[in-house]
């Protein structure tokens, strides 16, 4: 009961994962709107050449706000785990 | 534990160059692929192979993790202040394009760039650049010598 169960799940999973697959948008046939925007308007508004440096930090600062964070409480949590106790 | 003369030699004319690599890195982020990230992960490896070369007892005499995380907060700081700096507008917002600090808008199209340019996207580059350089050499470092105390104890 148990096993069929995880069968037909997988199944359908994987059933599901085809269908994404044969419906993605086609690699750069036609470019979204937004590729359009960034491309386009990037070294206007931002000034910056490199449009994925500007993506990164000016579009889409949150994310890298996110990653920073992750970083720093990686440290942290390094860190801590391998502090040096005093020895005795 | 020093690794062999060989091995420091190489250190010593590989670890320079590897230094200016990740400040090309991190300064013209907005002009070529790498940015922040990227040229602190380059200088986070030239301190490994500095701990590696010459042990990390030897590092940790020059190298302390709390001036590290100073640098990093430091970072974090100038990051959020930038972010911050715009709130006029939006948080995030380019305050700095087309004012007289890195303001200078380049030509639309294929060209070489500018320096000048960017607006705050460049000092953010620069505080991600601290702020991982000082995040990854903190952890190397500090793995680096737990895994060394314990081959003293044993």
């Amino acid at each position: 009961m148990r096993k069929t169960a995880i069968v037909v799940s997988l199944i359908v999973f994987a059933a599901l994962l085809v269908v994404t697959a044969f419906l993605i948008h086609p690699f750069g046939d036609p470019p979204s709107a937004m590729d359009d925007y960034i491309i386009k308007n990037t070294q206007i508004e931002t000034g910056a050449n490199n449009a994925v440096t500007a993506v990164v930090f000016d579009y889409r600062g949150y994310d890298t706000l996110g990653e920073a964070t992750i970083l720093f409480t990686a440290v942290t949590g390094v860190v801590m785990l391998f502090r040096r106790r005093k020895r005795t | 534990m020093m690794m062999s003369k060989i091995v420091r030699t190489m250190t010593h004319l590989l670890v320079p160059l590897t230094f200016i690599y990740s400040v090309y890195l991190i300064m013209h982020g907005h002009l070529t692929p790498g940015g922040g990230f990227q040229g602190g992960g380059v200088f986070a490896s030239a301190v490994a192979l500095l701990i590696i070369a010459f042990g990390s007892q030897n590092i940790h005499k020059s190298l302390k993790e709390h001036h590290l995380s100073i640098l990093e907060s430091s970072g974090a700081l100038i990051f959020i202040g930038l972010a911050f700096g715009g709130i006029a507008t939006i948080f995030f917002y380019n305050f700095l394009t087309g004012s007289s600090i890195f303001g200078r808008i380049p030509p639309t199209g294929s060209n070489p760039g500018d320096i000048w340019t960017g607006g705050v996207i460049p000092l953010m580059n620069f505080a991600v650049g601290l702020k991982v350089i000082a995040g990854l050499s903190a952890i190397l470092l500090t793995m680096a010598l737990a895994t060394s105390l314990k081959e003293v104890e044993e």
